[in-house]
């Protein structure tokens, strides 16, 4: 039996053991006639981390928004730390931690004063605010500038305070929208790795990207989002392995055209797919397959054999690129 | 102090496993209220000056130096000073103005540029609370220049009534007849254009023809008119009905009932404004 | 070398180039979409002329300034028109100026471009120029039709009006390069409000006792009050040369100091 978490907010106990903390059905969310989420379904357990993997604009954001309960869904039932968010918006709340898709610093305030700021809507005792924002400041490594005013932070500092400020209530939930985009490489990963920590530590994470590589190394089981609904669900090994094949070989010629080239190939491969820069071949081994590309005397201008990913599991299932 | 009393109540249903938990505790608008003052309390310096000195000179040129040309013309306005005339009507100035300056720029910027109105409803905290908290906040804002303003009054010998205690209420009224409403607008902008335009063409004029430098039965009698429906009219009249011990309790009355009314819509308007942006 | 070390410290013809009319379009462009806001910096200054003569003309009377005896709002026309020179000069030299410099980086981007610093300074000058112009010439046939204008030489007050706002403009753009956030906007509005207030704007000079008569007399905003009203009513005499020379040497200071003050800050 797992330990009952210590909060008024009951938990559903499935038949398999694992607590859903997040359980929606049929969800729907519209603005006017516009469909930004078009009935979808899905639970998520304690202590997994899982992922909404889709490209801009396939409702990711507004799913986020009805399930931090701050926008309801137009249809559909949704249940949310076991409670309706309907009647219960700020209970539920106060359980949950929120990384917003853009920054809301306050940045005229230090990263403690903000820490603090947002520890009070939580009604937390101050003392307790303080323990808590100067032990986050450690985590995030941003303790040495805890008095610095937020503004003067880099995009990656200010991420990682949000983070920070999202852990001030020990959520029950940790929901991350995008929490990447538009970061370099190095603040990218400095961020993942700090969200590898909690994961670790048993938080449940819930994460928006549309960042393959993001999804793979962060989530336990991840949905695949396009246009509102939900294309495929599972673990990203399994859905890689279920929709795509082993290895891939990209191929890239002159400016003259792919066309022509995909049909001379389509033969070597369980399927090719072409790109306005270049023709994938999915294949069970790549190299064979790119000796093969040689023998029948085509020249790519250059040659690349890797394995398969979540985008090709993507483009697999909608024909089209998660980023573009 | 009832803050901790409410957090460690339900605190010890849960002592096991977390020290301490989040808490719903009463009046969660009193967190939005304390963003704002705990803001304030971080950039109120530059202020202070400006807070002390403004009425001093305000009062120096208007009441004094204008004062002396109109009090040996006409031999004062209303039977009082023209210095005794203007003064109070600084309160309920002030109380439109810091009104519409919280209420324009700082939600927008709220909702669009530093989001902090996100920020706040991803916790417990409801749109409504938002609402009740800033609308609290620019009634502690306005009281408490109110306070000062109304010594400084007391200092240039302007009040000639105990009523004028009453004076930072009276502003305090004034300004959330603005705040609720210009607040309740905000809420639907998009971009900051529409605010100097109307700071321009509302905000100056209503400064200007409410009564404030001489009395509106110096106006035409359509613009007479037009006065009834400004707040700062009312809140002008309230004022100096408290400051000089003049004025009957009825068109008192009146005068409290405009500004409360409007207060009243005001406020409903943004709490559905707020909502309706907040929950989209 | 010599030569142009002087030149930048005097500036003569060399100063700036042809090229500061980019910096002209350039504002032209981004308030084609805000015209209004343009347009409605001009009627503050109308509406305090209107509310004063309706409430106050009655109540005062006359006032009487170099022996004519003339209506309140006649005596505090020319007042308004140098102070919204001041203002609308002071606002668009310090916000505006202030907003490109440190916030939106705007004259980073043209420096990159065959634009010197002479040019942005010159092309922002003018540009106060033109807007407070416009606002200038509107105001004063306001103030004929208002019946405010006393005198033919009223039209001098035109230049005056401009003299003014170049200097606000130039002085207002040096003390911008000096402010390091938003809050330090309070010390500007801390200096424009008591001249504002008390540089014989709304009563004559000749109420102050005799030591606050010599402190308002050197307030720049004096100056140009001091010449409008002169001009109104046709009335000249030496101190007006004072005047306006003081307004000359403000403006000169003030390029000088801008243009300094962005060679630090633009070419470090």
């Amino acid at each position: 039996m797992v330990t009952d978490p210590p909060c008024s907010v009951a938990q559903v106990l499935t038949p398999d053991s694992r607590v859903s903390l997040v359980a929606a059905r049929g969800l729907v969310k519209r603005f006017g006639d516009f469909t930004a989420v078009d009935g979808i379904d899905f639970e998520i357990y304690r202590g997994e981390s899982f992922g909404f993997l889709g490209p801009n604009g396939a409702g990711k954001t507004s799913t986020m928004k009805m399930v931090s309960c701050i926008s309801p869904p137009t249809e559909g039932s949704l249940t949310v730390l076991g409670q309706d968010p309907k009647t219960k918006g700020p209970q539920i709340r106060a359980r949950l931690g929120l990384v917003p898709q853009e920054d809301s610093l306050e940045l005229e305030l230090s990263a403690m004063d903000n820490l603090m700021m947002y520890g009070r809507y939580f009604d937390l005792p101050r003392a307790e605010i303080k323990r808590r924002a100067t032990e986050l400041l450690e985590f995030t490594q941003l303790s040495e500038r805890a008095n610095e005013k937020a503004d003067n932070f880099s995009g990656g500092m200010k991420r990682r305070l949000t983070i920070a400020r999202s852990l001030i209530s020990d959520p029950d939930l940790l929901i991350l929208d995008e929490p990447t985009t538009g970061l370099d490489p190095q603040a990218r990963h400095l961020v993942w790795e700090r969200l590898y920590r909690l994961k670790s530590e048993g938080v449940t994470l819930v994460i928006t990207t549309h960042y393959m590589d993001e999804a793979e190394q962060l989530c336990d089981r991840l949905v695949v989002m396009d246009r509102g609904k939900i294309v495929a669900e599972g673990a990203p090994q399994a859905l890689i392995q279920q929709h795509s094949t082993r290895e891939v070989l990209e191929l890239r010629f002159g400016m003259d055209g792919h066309g022509p080239r995909a049909a001379a190939v389509a033969d070597l491969a369980d399927r090719v797919e072409e790109l306005p820069d270049r023709l994938l071949l999915y294949v069970g081994d790549g190299d064979e397959a790119l000796a093969a590309v040689h023998a029948r005397g085509l020249a790519p201008l250059s040659a690349l054999v890797r394995r398969s990913t979540l985008e090709d599991v993507f483009l697999r299932l909608t024909g089209r690129t998660l980023v573009d | 102090m009832t803050t901790n009393t409410t957090a460690s109540t339900e605190v010890t249903q849960v002592a096991t496993t977390r020290p301490v938990q989040p808490t719903l505790g009463w009046a969660p608008w009193r967190r939005a209220f304390w963003y704002h003052a705990t803001f304030w309390s971080r950039t109120w310096r530059g202020q202070v000056i400006s807070s002390f000195l403004f009425p001093v000179l305000y009062l120096a040129s208007m009441g004094l130096g204008v004062g002396k040309l109109v009090n040996h013309h006409s031999g004062g306005v209303s039977g009082v000073t023209y210095l005794e005339f203007v003064a109070p009507a600084l309160l309920a100035m002030t109380g439109m103005q810091i009104a519409s300056n919280e209420s324009m720029w700082p939600i927008l910027a709220s909702f669009k540029w530093t989001r902090s109105y996100w920020t706040a409803v991803s916790t417990p905290i409801t749109p409504r609370d938002l609402v009740i908290g800033k609308l609290s906040w620019v009634a502690v804002h306005v009281a408490m220049v109110g306070v000062i303003y109304t010594c400084v009054l007391e200092a240039f010998q302007t009040l000639l009534s105990p009523w004028a205690v009453l004076l930072p209420l009276a502003g305090v009224l004034t300004g959330l007849a603005y705040a609720a409403p210009i607040a309740a607008f905000t809420a639907t902008q998009e971009n900051e254009k529409s605010f100097p335009v109307f700071y321009r063409f509302a905000i100056i004029p209503m400064f200007l023809f409410s009564g404030s430098f001489y009395p509106i039965s110096q106006l035409p009698s359509w613009l007479r008119v037009v006065v009834q429906f400004v707040p700062l009219y009312h809140g002008v009249a309230i004022c100096r009905t408290l400051a000089l011990g003049q004025g009957s309790l009825a068109t008192t009355g009146y005068h409290v009932g405009v500004l409360v009314a409007l207060a009243v819509l005001g406020a409903y308007l943004c709490d559905r404004n707020f909502r309706k942006r907040l929950e989209a | 070398m010599a030569l142009a070390s002087t030149l930048r410290v005097f500036p003569t013809g060399a100063f700036g180039s042809r090229r500061a009319v980019h910096m002209l379009e350039r504002n032209t462009m981004i308030y084609r979409k805000g015209w209004y806001f343009l347009v409605s910096g001009f009627f503050e200054p109308l509406f305090y002329l209107l509310s004063l003569g309706i409430g106050l003309n009655h109540l005062i009377g006359d006032v009487h300034v170099a022996n004519r005896a003339v209506t309140y709002a006649a005596f505090v026309a020319p007042g308004m028109l140098a102070t919204s020179a001041m203002n609308g000069s002071m606002l668009d030299a310090t916000f505006n100026t202030f907003f490109r410099l440190r916030v939106d980086h705007t004259y980073d981007s043209v420096m990159a471009t065959p634009l010197s610093v002479e040019d942005i300074a010159l092309g922002e000058l003018s540009w106060c120029l033109t807007r407070g112009s416009l606002y200038s010439v509107s105001f004063l046939v306001c103030m004929w039709a208002l019946g405010d204008t006393l005198s033919a030489w009223a039209i001098l007050c035109l230049p005056i009006a401009i003299l003014t706002s170049l200097a606000f403009a130039s002085a207002g753009m040096a003390a911008c390069t000096f402010l390091r956030s938003w809050q330090d906007f309070d010390l500007v509005m801390l200096a424009l409000l008591p001249m504002f207030l008390f540089s014989a704007t709304f009563f004559p000079i000749g109420q102050y006792p005799g030591w606050l008569q010599l402190v308002v007399r050197a307030t720049p905003l004096y100056q140009g009050v001091a010449l409008a009203r002169g001009c109104n009513l046709g009335v000249f005499n030496w101190a007006m040369a004072g005047h306006a020379g003081y307004l000359v040497v403000m403006s000169f200071a003030g390029i000088v100091l801008t243009s300094r003050r962005f060679r630090k800050l633009l070419t470090p």
